[in-house]
């Protein structure tokens, strides 16, 4: 564990090793995501319900669960960061805020547009779409306050505060927000039951969330790479990568 | 294969135009979230390449006027 | 601070900071007659904005009078670690042999006393003018108490991230709008039940928790970002 943790914080390590996964992470999202997207587009059965306007869920609702997941990866990256004092951290966290920000605004637009055919509205405030509203501001405010530092090293220790207390607050904010709308909501607006989706359904859902994780895995290890080929352009140790190529 | 020919594809229904733009508003994001990276990656990693080449050959001359 | 001072415990060394803090902010009374001020006039928009209309007015009054107390507090947390940033007494601060946390929980409860515990005692005179009935006032109170706690708490770690940053007022409240989330939701609904008459004091219970919560765990994040803004 402890030698795994090591060789991660080592760049030069960790350039090779990315640039392995990169190469077989690259092929294996493309073809998930068109799969996936064959799948819940072409083939699966439309919602009795909804029709085929709920094919939105295929992208909305992996957008939204790995944007969630990804603020715990940033924060997670954050701890280490302020613990620890790596540096991979602070690159890793650096990388992930952009990442979860596009799919945080991916989920919202893909919701606002689901909503037209749905509920007759572009928007409307329902507890999902206001909770993911909120968690676009956190990524915002995350990547805000790192470009805001001119000192990139207490940039990255400021985020690491920033995304550990925001990573306290979202359950509560997620389970407000929640309470929230049940009191406030009108009977016409109740989203259908999602406890009975039929496995025909589901499956290309499971298939497109894992297409996300691995999506957001290798674009986060790329902004990593570029972060790190620039970082590092004076080690020898790259430059003996960059002359030997 | 759920629908029965490409203009029900487009069509389905009435929500085709809803559905065809979120994954487009999806694809195009995505795409430059990956993209973008691999341009710095390549562009700075030139930068490296020229710069080995602009550095080697002038160490190597140096020791070569050392020697001499 | 005599260099042969023997150390003070930590309950005096709070004390003292709070007192000096105290004092410092007492030496202005406009800083503190201002977010009450700013309070007043936005209230006062509302009616102007929406029409005078008194049953329209009292029925969005909770939201107007929480959204409006948020504001404020959010314009005072810029201000919060300005001053003693600027002068260097952070810095004596932070080398002082206490644990930070401590030291910054004083100021932020002296910050508290001056500016959201004065708000919450006079919200109910704002309340009336927005028509919100009587049976409320007295959870709007509470709620304030406990809500501007949690607001301050919360817009010191914001205050605390950005004062080294120039300009950082709108990154301020980019930084603590999205996590003042719940306060502002348990807040209104509190204040709402008690004016239809329901059950406001689970709301009010959820807001003390949430305000502990917030004493206890946001000092050491204050802590930490004033270390990262010293150190930037």
């Amino acid at each position: 564990m402890w030698t795994i943790i090591h060789k991660m914080g080592s760049p030069p390590w960790f350039f090779r090793f990315s640039g392995t996964l990169v190469r077989w992470l690259l092929p294996i999202t493309i073809a998930l995501l068109l799969v996936g997207a064959v799948w819940g587009l072409l083939v699966a059965p439309p919602d009795f319900r909804q029709g085929n306007s709920y094919r939105i869920i295929y992208i909305h609702v992996p957008a939204a669960v790995v944007a969630l997941a990804g603020y715990y990866v940033m924060a997670l990256a954050g701890a280490v960061s302020l613990i620890w004092r790596i540096k991979m951290a602070d690159i890793t966290m650096r990388a992930a805020a952009p990442v979860g920000a596009v799919l945080t605004a991916i989920a919202l637009v893909t919701g606002a547009i689901w909503g037209k055919p749905t509920w007759g509205a572009w928007w409307v405030w329902d507890a999902r779409i206001t909770s993911m509203l909120i968690l676009f501001f956190l990524y915002l405010g995350v990547v805000a306050l790192f470009e805001a530092y001119e000192n990139k090293t207490a940039a990255a220790r400021a985020c690491a505060v920033l995304s550990l207390v925001g990573t306290v607050n979202i359950p509560i904010i997620y389970k407000s927000v929640d309470w929230w709308y049940s009191l406030h909501q009108p009977a016409s607006l109740k989203l259908t039951g999602e406890s009975a989706i039929d496995s025909s359904m589901l499956y290309p859902l499971l298939l497109m969330i894992l297409a996300f994780y691995c999506l957001f895995a290798l674009t986060v290890l790329l902004n990593m790479r570029a972060e790190l080929v620039w970082a590092h352009r004076e080690s020898s140790w790259l430059k003996q990568l960059a002359g030997g190529a | 294969m759920y629908f029965e020919s490409l203009s029900a594809m487009w069509h389905m229904d009435g929500h085709g135009i809803y559905v065809w733009l979120a994954y487009a508003l999806t694809a195009i994001p995505l795409a430059l979230t990956v993209w973008l990276p691999i341009k710095r990656i390549r562009q700075h990693w030139r930068w490296l390449e020229a710069e080995q080449r602009r550095v080697a050959p002038a160490a190597s001359r140096t020791v070569n006027e050392a020697g001499v | 601070m005599l260099p042969d001072s023997p150390l003070l415990s930590l309950h005096a060394a709070f004390t003292r900071q709070f007192v000096r803090h105290m004092r410092s902010l007492m030496a202005s009374p406009a800083d503190v007659a201002n977010p009450l001020l700013f309070f007043f006039m936005v209230v006062t928009l509302f009616p102007l904005g929406l029409g005078p209309d008194p049953d329209r007015l009292a029925t969005i009054a909770p939201g107007i009078l929480w959204v409006v107390a948020l504001l404020a507090s959010l314009m005072v947390s810029a201000k919060l670690f300005a001053s003693d940033f600027e002068d260097g007494s952070l810095e004596q601060l932070a080398l002082a042999p206490y644990p930070l946390a401590v030291l910054v929980l004083a100021e932020v409860a002296a910050h508290w006393l001056t500016t959201g515990f004065l708000l919450a005692l006079v919200s109910p005179l704002f309340a009336i003018m927005l028509g919100l009935p009587e049976q409320g006032l007295s959870t709007l109170v509470a709620s304030l108490l406990f809500g501007t706690l949690c607001l301050t708490l919360i817009g010191a770690v914001g205050s605390a991230l950005t004062v080294s940053i120039r300009r950082g007022g709108l990154l301020l409240s980019l930084l603590i709008i999205p996590l003042n989330v719940p306060v502002l939701i348990f807040g209104t609904t509190a204040v709402t039940e008690a004016v239809i008459g329901g059950n406001p004091e689970s709301w009010l219970a959820l807001l003390a928790g949430l305000a502990l919560g917030s004493l206890a765990l946001t000092p050491l994040a204050i802590g930490a970002a004033l270390r990262v803004s010293l150190d930037s």
